[in-house]
């Protein structure tokens, strides 16, 4: 049996904000059915008590000076964005058209 | 004396500082490799000739001048794409970063700067640094100087391509699973993962935040060492980096120069090796570790059991952080936007943006890893890998009672032809099989040339405890040593001319 069929990767891939094709769906289920199969072998580990790990060289509350220093320069970043307008990033529609 | 390209990074110093050559001379002969032999092999992304003649000027007017010069001033390197420098294209081998100019240098390009490195320009690698061969690059793969039909190693292909093909003295790559360490193994170089946290990450384009870590690919070990010693040490912009001095790795591949390991405990790890290992890899393995035991070490065979799970648990904890990671490609603040009509909302744009921009195995891992934090499978995999993560570096503490190092292959074969693994995404990642605990330890390992299989280059990796990475060096240059001692000239020597 699949670990993982067409749909569910259709709705992560929706979850990730990614407008694959069915093409790509297709080829990924099958690809990722054969790679959770694999990756599911960390399951075979006894490690019920055993602490997990997320920074292997682990360092806590790390904080700097609180001190005035330079910004990259705006005109720079804004350089860079795919769209900008007034000093400021202009994005795509975020409000429903009115009509 | 000896062409300009062919000589390593630390005579090349010794020639600028002496004024034997300039910084200007020694550039220019990198250029001029870079033209006559990359079109073969395709290291380069950006070649930025006039930054590099500009910095081989003012490395030559400092000495004109008389000050004193770092121990690599006026020396070229190569840098991986996937760190930032600013005023330079820096892609990560990805379209949805076509054409972006960063406004900020990255930590490790501040200090390569500082110390007049001159960089020749930027290196294809596998996208955002998934893979293990270069072919997930947006922009074609790079090729393995050895055998232009073969796989250079990945992600950091295209430094290892342009170090073994003397387009470059020195290269930087980074390493999340493996990708300084193979690359290194498979094209006849030297490759060292420093300790996490040993290198900052400010200004890498992140894909695994608690394993990726930059560092040296050269062609002998003291060049790796004289460039660890450049990039290393503490920053304040990483809140990972930590805060302890760089060890004295320079130091450390002086001493392994004189080749004697009189005393040195090794570690064979058993569960590195088997199956899925080629007959000449383990063979060139044995034989070195016999050298190892000429050298003065006394060798045991250790057994590390979680090891074996070091691959599942890597290819779940990886793509976990990369989809959170890559959710900054959001198509506003810098790189490709797809579709913005003025009709369509932002999700959509996003949507359609990330589609266009991503190449497969990218959309494959986010998707994967999308799935693995997914409510109702988080504790089953992220949250096992976890814990599995912590299994393995218990098995490095309690073989590091016991042994000073631990050593096994580098990889479980020599390089690849290009095309045999793309379409099966589970080979290629076995591509990895020897390098992932020490990537989920946090731990240091380096890898240096110990033979050749089929004409091919193989890798030794020598692991160390954390901010050991001196011992690394140590044995590395000891085995770079008896190898040439053995072979009657270094291991990259046998490859083809271009």
């Amino acid at each position: 049996m699949a670990s993982i069929t067409r749909e569910e990767v259709a709705h992560l891939a929706r979850l990730a904000r990614l407008a694959v094709t069915d093409e790509e769906l297709q080829t990924f289920a099958g690809q990722l059915d054969v790679i959770i199969g694999a990756v599911a072998r960390v399951g075979e580990v006894a490690a019920g008590d055993i602490p997990p790990t997320t920074h292997a060289v682990p360092v806590t509350n790390v904080l700097r000076p609180d001190e005035l220093r330079p910004s990259l320069a705006r005109d720079e970043v804004l350089a860079a964005a795919p769209a900008a307008e007034d000093g400021r990033f202009r994005v795509p529609r975020i409000l429903d058209d009115p009509e | 004396m000896t062409e300009l390209t062919r000589m390593d990074a630390a005579a090349l110093a010794a020639e600028i500082a002496g004024g034997r050559a300039s910084a200007v001379e020694v550039t220019q002969a990198h250029l001029d490799r870079i033209t006559a032999v990359d079109e073969k092999i395709h290291a380069f992304l950006h070649v930025d000739a006039e930054g590099a003649l500009a910095a081989a000027r003012a490395v030559d007017d400092r000495r004109s001048s008389g000050q004193e010069l770092g121990p690599l001033a006026g020396v070229p390197l190569a840098m991986k794409d996937v760190v930032v420098t600013r005023g330079l294209p820096s892609t990560s081998g990805s379209k949805i970063l076509e054409g972006w100019i960063p406004p900020y240098d990255a930590t490790i390009t501040q200090r390569v700067r500082a110390a007049g490195v001159v960089m020749l320009g930027k290196t294809n690698m596998d996208e955002f640094a998934m893979g293990s061969s270069t072919e997930n690059s947006a922009y074609g793969p790079t090729h393995n100087p050895w055998d232009l039909d073969r796989v250079p190693g990945g992600s950091s292909g295209g430094s290892s391509g342009a170090v073994s093909a003397y387009e470059a003295p020195l290269g930087i790559g980074t390493d999340t699973g493996g990708s300084i360490r193979q690359p290194a193994a498979v094209t006849g170089l030297v490759g060292h993962k420093p300790t996490y946290g040993g290198v900052s990450r400010y200004g890498l384009i992140a894909f695994s935040s608690s394993l990726d870590q930059a560092g040296p690919l050269t062609r002998t070990v003291l060049d790796a060492a004289l460039l660890h010693e450049v990039i290393g040490g503490h920053d304040p912009a990483d809140s990972t980096s930590i805060d302890a001095p760089v060890p004295a790795v320079v130091a450390a591949a002086l001493d392994g120069a004189r080749a004697d390991l009189s005393g040195l405990r090794v570690g064979v790890v058993r569960e590195l090796s088997g199956e899925g290992y080629e007959a000449g890899v383990l063979d060139r393995f044995a034989e070195t570790v016999g050298l190892l035991t000429d050298l003065g070490a006394t060798i045991t065979e250790v057994s590390c059991p979680h090891f074996g799970y070091a691959l599942p648990a890597y290819y779940l904890i990886a793509p976990s952080e990369c989809s959170s990671n890559l959710a900054r490609f959001d198509a506003v603040r810098y790189g490709l936007r797809v579709g913005d009509d003025g009709r369509r909302g932002l999700e959509e744009v996003m949507s359609l943006t990330r589609e266009a921009g991503f190449g497969a195995e990218v959309k494959r891992r986010v998707i994967l890893g999308t799935y693995a934090l997914s409510s109702g499978y988080y504790d089953a995999y992220y949250g096992q890998a976890q814990k599995v993560r912590t299994l393995i570096s218990r098995d490095f503490g309690a073989a590091f009672e016991t042994c000073d190092v631990l050593v096994s292959p580098t990889t479980p074969t020599v390089a690849f032809p290009l095309g045999a693994r793309v379409d099966d995404p589970m080979a290629m990642y076995a591509a990895d099989l020897c390098t992932l605990p020490a990537s989920l330890a946090g731990t240091p390992a380096i890898s240096v040339p110990c033979g050749l299989s089929e004409g091919l280059p193989v890798g030794l990796q020598v692991m160390a405890p954390a901010l050991a990475d001196d011992r690394c060096y140590r044995v590395a240059a000891a085995v770079e040593a008896a190898v040439a001692g053995r072979d009657g000239q270094p291991i990259l020597a046998a490859a083809p001319s271009l």
